[in-house]
């Protein structure tokens, strides 16, 4: 099961909606994904700041850390709280000694995602609660991509939510189950990426930042995915600038898509999509097999 | 008494699928019957199960399994369908005005399904005894072990068409990625050209296009039984 949800504005005016928008999407997948829910957003970016999306306790004190890092760097670092999850700005060029910090002063904080734009939550628990528990509603932005998960493959956990980050700006949602994630986490162990669960959809992300990392594109390294991954998936990757859509070969979980003047949005069903401004009039599609789908704002 | 008189607006808006497929499956089967379902939003199962000479419109785009077992009644689908529209269908049209999602009429015994737009994967999975006739194209692993009834395609079909295919008939018009195991091309003969005619007929489109354009598939019968000399090909 699982549902995945993507919506990217192609129409400034819907930008203040965007959080709604997907809410709405996200909710109505609950039936697919029951266990936890998450999503990423892609807001302002501010020029030469980077944001790190920091998970931890709900009686942690993000001031306090952000104070201290702030004090320690001698730079402006601001933070901005959602129930477990806070978003830290830092400047961009610091973000490595930032993140040393934190592990020093903060060791049980987890950085979830970090990227110019992109804001990464996910937490257990109904799609409807998750949502409310980070403010969604009132989140901005030009693209956002959400999921719904039913576990199968590994435990219910918080760190076994998606989205899963794979670089700065760029995560993965994924909705199937890969057979031949042991064997390639392995691999991909060897080759110094690092895991913190047993979910196979973790190595899938892992898999995407091991090939960034060699130096290919996102497109390529979905193509190479194709290769390289054995079992089912439909994946969403959330970009800096956009997002990408990539079904298995034999199209295993249902995919369906809408484009309109106003956005692109996918659905894992049509109806996460019914309630979406002007649907009627979108063009509604289902998104072929193997092959990669790209929407970017620079287009 | 007239259809008219048996006419009702069911909104989805309003009420739920399982309010809507209680009532039509308490209609009077002595007589004939005119629904509209509005608002169906993407919602699974709407008029599934049917046994009834009814028209449902539906006016809009349905999610899985519309129509679903559907007996007797005539089910018109005014946008897109999710997956599995009229599976195991036993009599009566089921009629997509725009795509369908995947394994549209898997297991459909009887009846005709008309598909306007495209249909995407294991179109006519173990097709039963239906027609089915696509106007655009069809996806992967379409007819797959299809034992009996038609399917026509106005457009292409994708890979391993009809693999380990019984005795369903394949007419496509268009390109064939692949054929799938055990499936192949067969001459048109005569009486295939009349069966296809009268499938066109059937579905509104005898006379749009050139019966000559088409081929036709099916089974070479090498699959029935497991024979160890076949081994490979399984």
């Amino acid at each position: 099961m699982c549902g995945i949800v993507g919506l990217f504005l192609k129409n400034q005016r819907l930008r203040p909606e965007l959080g709604g928008l997907l809410g709405t999407m996200l909710t109505t997948l609950s039936e697919r994904g029951p266990d936890s829910a998450g999503f990423a957003v892609y807001g302002e970016a501010r020029p030469d700041r980077i944001k790190l999306t920091l998970r931890a306790g709900a009686d942690t004190d993000f001031d306090a850390i952000a104070a201290e890092i702030g004090s320690q760097l001698g730079e402006d670092v601001s933070i901005c709280r959602r129930d477990t999850h806070a978003v830290l700005s830092v400047p961009a060029a610091r973000a490595a000694e930032v993140r040393a910090e934190l592990g020093r002063i903060a060791p049980d904080i987890t950085i979830v995602g970090m990227g110019r734009r992109m804001e990464l939550y996910k937490e257990v628990g109904l799609p409807d609660e998750v949502a409310k528990r980070f403010a969604l509603a009132g989140m901005v932005g030009t693209h956002a991509i959400g999921h719904t998960r039913m576990a199968t493959e590994s435990a219910v956990t918080t760190d076994g939510a998606h989205p899963y980050s794979t670089g700065a700006d760029q995560c993965l949602v994924h909705n199937g189950s890969l057979s031949n994630h042991n064997a390639l986490r392995r691999e991909l162990q060897r080759d110094g990426i690092g895991f913190a669960t047993e979910n196979d959809t973790e190595v899938a992300a892992g898999y995407l930042t091991w090939r960034l990392r060699q130096g290919m594109h996102l497109g390529a390294a979905l193509e190479n995915a194709l290769e390289d991954l054995d079992g089912f998936y439909t994946f969403v990757v959330g970009t800096e600038s956009g997002f990408g859509v990539l079904r298995d070969p034999i199209a295993c979980k249902p995919a369906v898509m809408a484009e309109a003047g106003d956005y692109v949005a996918f659905g894992t069903e049509y109806r996460a999509l019914a309630d979406l401004p002007g649907i009627e009039h979108a063009r509604v599609f289902e998104p072929e097999p193997a092959k990669v789908y790209f929407w970017d704002l620079r287009q | 008494m007239s259809l008219r008189a048996n006419a009702r607006d069911f909104d989805l808006a309003s009420g739920t699928v399982r309010e809507l497929n209680a009532a039509l499956h308490q209609l009077d089967p002595s007589t004939s019957h005119y629904w509209r379902v509005l608002n169906p939003k993407g919602r699974h199962s709407i008029a599934a199960g049917l046994d009834v000479d009814a028209t449902v419109e539906i006016e809009g785009n349905v999610g899985y399994y519309c129509a679903g077992m559907n007996k007797r009644a005539t089910v018109l689908i005014k946008g897109n369908a999710g997956v599995g529209v009229a599976e195991n269908m036993m009599s009566g049209l089921v009629h997509v005005q725009g795509d369908a999602s995947q394994s549209a009429g898997a297991t459909a015994n009887g009846g005709l399904l008309v598909i306007d737009g495209s249909a995407s994967a294991r179109c006519g999975i173990s097709l039963k005894g239906a027609d089915i006739v696509v106007k655009g194209s069809i996806g992967h692993m379409s007819a797959f072990m299809a034992q009996a009834g038609a399917l026509v395609v106005l457009g292409d079909a994708g890979e391993a068409l009809g693999d380990s295919i019984y005795e369903a008939k394949l007419f496509v018009r268009g390109k064939v990625q692949s054929l799938g195991a055990d499936c192949v091309e067969k001459k048109l003969k005569d009486k295939h050209r009349k069966k296809l005619h009268a499938l066109l007929q059937k579905a509104g489109i005898a006379g749009q296009v050139d019966i000559e354009e088409f081929r036709r598939y099916g089974s070479a019968r090498r699959l029935y039984h497991f024979h160890v000399d076949n081994a490979s090909a399984y």
